[in-house]
């Protein structure tokens, strides 16, 4: 969130939250008896009936296997599929579409890469990583690192939980291979500065990730401005459907790596002799693709582009700077997680209360928040938490909605007096 | 020095505080505050819990939580008794609730006592559905394996 985006929407109307959630049929209902309080965006974001109806009327009208029919319903599911293709690459700002690959979310996209440059990394080089990844963003490379002989490397994070700048100067060099980081993290909210790293990388030599799962629904990401080689993501978190995700890559990097799989759709020509592989983008998408579920995702990202972006920015930073002003008022509070440039997650504890407790006494009053160690143990281990709660907001949550979260907060510590 | 007999014989719960005590409790508390509140008294009544206990093999896995349990059994009438830690409030009160149920009873009155039905009385069974990962299902299937190997 730029300061000048800020600057922008405050010229703008206010985002018509009360409008949009009408968009969001999941939203009116009761847990609990009391009305539903979704604050774990984080792990998963609810669907604008956009996403439903797109997906229920491609299954009624125009299912069909794509790229193979010699019939109208497989034009119909072609078409539609290959748009939502061309509906990513727009949201990404990607060159082509041959550099928009189908996974199943951000772990597969991660993975893909990872296994692809086991040949290209050998004793020797070095793959950097941060302190504050994501497990999906650090296992797939401490197994490339094993496989390959290469060394795993960690950027050190400051307490407020950025990136130690210093750390990575020292540890980048012509020996780096590899730049995999989080473009905002999970458990934190951290917004890295990723451009500026990618840039150091790349003039070092190195071939850059960005893990964008908790970006996305937060901000567009332009891949050609962060420059970065590849960039992961997965629909559910940005309002779209479950099993579909994206790997954007560089068309040369993309042709320099392997196939991840082996089947149908990735093949130009197969005897048992050999095989030889389709072009980009099929070539890494082996077998029937989740064809409803991208045209899913091209709807939520259709949906996204309705709506002014700049409010959207605007709205949830209200909502996290009233969570981080309320949090103060809160005795025993702490937020993990102070970056100076933070999307709209705030990870706390409570003196004497566990996570799992905040997280169950806060269902019991319809509010739902995501508990543990949001698969970033390393980075737990750095806190010295077992884990944490976190409230992970959408611009479909209200001021409102942030107001009861700390009522509910002091209900529960007075529970506990 | 690992928890002496007398620590698990003079545990309260399923001993001072019985399932009746649970359910009048329950019956009179009518809202979610006061049963919670409730549930966390209970979890304070867990007797503390030796250190030297907490080892790899009474750790119970697949919970955000951290729980122990470990156990010892009566050598004349083959009852057992049972000592849980958590550092989660509510996960003690709720084990608290699963030792009331089960603690100095026989392997195989233990292994006859339907603990869903239990929870689902007390309208806590979300609390230990395999849907929530807080541990209490490992607990409970951990302390049933042990009352098995002893019947078996």
């Amino acid at each position: 969130m730029t300061d000048l985006s800020m600057a922008n929407a405050s010229a703008r109307s206010p985002l018509d939250v009360t409008t949009i959630r009408q968009d969001f049929p999941i939203l009116a209902q009761q847990v609990n008896g009391k009305p539903l309080v979704y604050l774990d965006n984080g792990a998963s974001a609810q669907k604008p009936a956009a996403v439903l109806d797109a997906m229920e009327r491609y299954y009624r009208e125009m299912h069909s296997n794509v790229h193979r029919g010699a019939h109208t319903l497989g034009d119909r599911a072609t078409s539609a599929f290959e748009g939502a293709r061309e509906t990513v690459r727009n949201y990404l700002n990607a060159a082509s579409t041959r550099e928009i690959i189908w996974t199943r979310g951000t772990t597969e996209a991660i993975n893909l890469v990872a296994n692809g440059l086991t040949a290209q990394l050998g004793a020797g080089d070095e793959i950097l990583i941060s302190h504050m990844e994501h497990h999906a963003n650090i296992v797939p490379w401490q197994m490339l690192a094993q496989r390959s002989g290469a060394t795993l490397k960690v950027i050190a994070i400051t307490p407020e939980g950025e990136l130690d700048l210093d750390s990575f100067e020292q540890q980048l060099s012509e020996r780096t291979k590899v730049l995999a980081l989080t473009h905002v993290s999970n458990a934190l909210g951290t917004i890295n500065p990723v451009a500026e790293l990618v840039a150091r990388a790349k003039a070092a030599g190195a071939i850059t990730l960005l893990d964008g799962a908790q970006a996305v629904p937060h901000f567009r990401p332009d891949v050609q401005a962060l420059d970065c080689d590849f960039y992961a993501f997965s629909a559910h978190k940005l309002f779209g459907p479950t099993g579909i995700g994206v790997l954007y890559g560089r068309e040369q990097r993309l042709e320099a790596l392997p196939p991840y799989q082996f089947g149908g759709e990735m093949i130009e020509r197969v005897t048992f002799e050999k095989s030889t592989w389709n072009a980009l983008p099929y070539k890494f998408e082996a077998g029937t693709p989740a064809i409803a579920e991208a045209v899913g995702l091209g709807a939520a990202i259709n949906y996204l582009n309705g709506l002014d972006r700049a409010a959207v920015e605007a709205a949830e930073h209200a909502l996290i700077s009233r969570a981080h002003e309320l949090a103060d008022s809160v005795p025993g509070m702490a937020i993990i997680g102070t970056a100076r440039n933070k999307a709209a997650v705030m990870s706390f504890k409570i003196d004497g209360l566990h996570p799992s407790d905040i997280g169950t006494l806060l269902d019991q009053q319809g509010i739902a928040i995501r508990t543990g160690h949001h698969c970033a143990m390393p980075l737990m281990d750095f806190y010295g938490v077992p884990g944490t709660a976190r409230a992970s907001f959408a611009f479909y949550n209200t001021l409102d909605e942030v107001e009861q979260l700390f009522t509910a907060l002091r209900k529960i510590q007075r529970l506990f007096v | 020095m690992t928890a002496t007999e007398d620590q698990f014989r003079n545990n309260p719960l399923g001993k001072d505080v019985t399932l009746d005590d649970v359910f009048d409790a329950f019956e009179f508390l009518d809202d979610w505050e006061e049963r919670y509140a409730y549930i966390i008294d209970l979890g304070k009544q867990l007797p503390a819990f030796p250190d030297n206990e907490r080892t790899e093999e009474n750790y119970v896995h697949g919970c955000q939580s951290q729980v122990w349990l470990t156990h010892f059994q009566d050598e004349c009438d083959s009852k057992l008794y049972l000592m849980i830690d958590s550092d989660a409030m509510i996960v003690r009160g709720l084990a608290a609730i699963i030792l009331v149920a089960l603690n100095g009873k026989t392997p195989r009155d233990l292994l006859t006592t339907d603990i869903d039905e239990l929870f689902e009385r007390l309208d806590l069974f979300r609390h230990i559905s395999p849907t929530r990962g807080n541990g209490l299902r490992a607990m409970v299937g951990k302390i049933r394996d042990i009352a098995a190997q002893q019947v078996a």
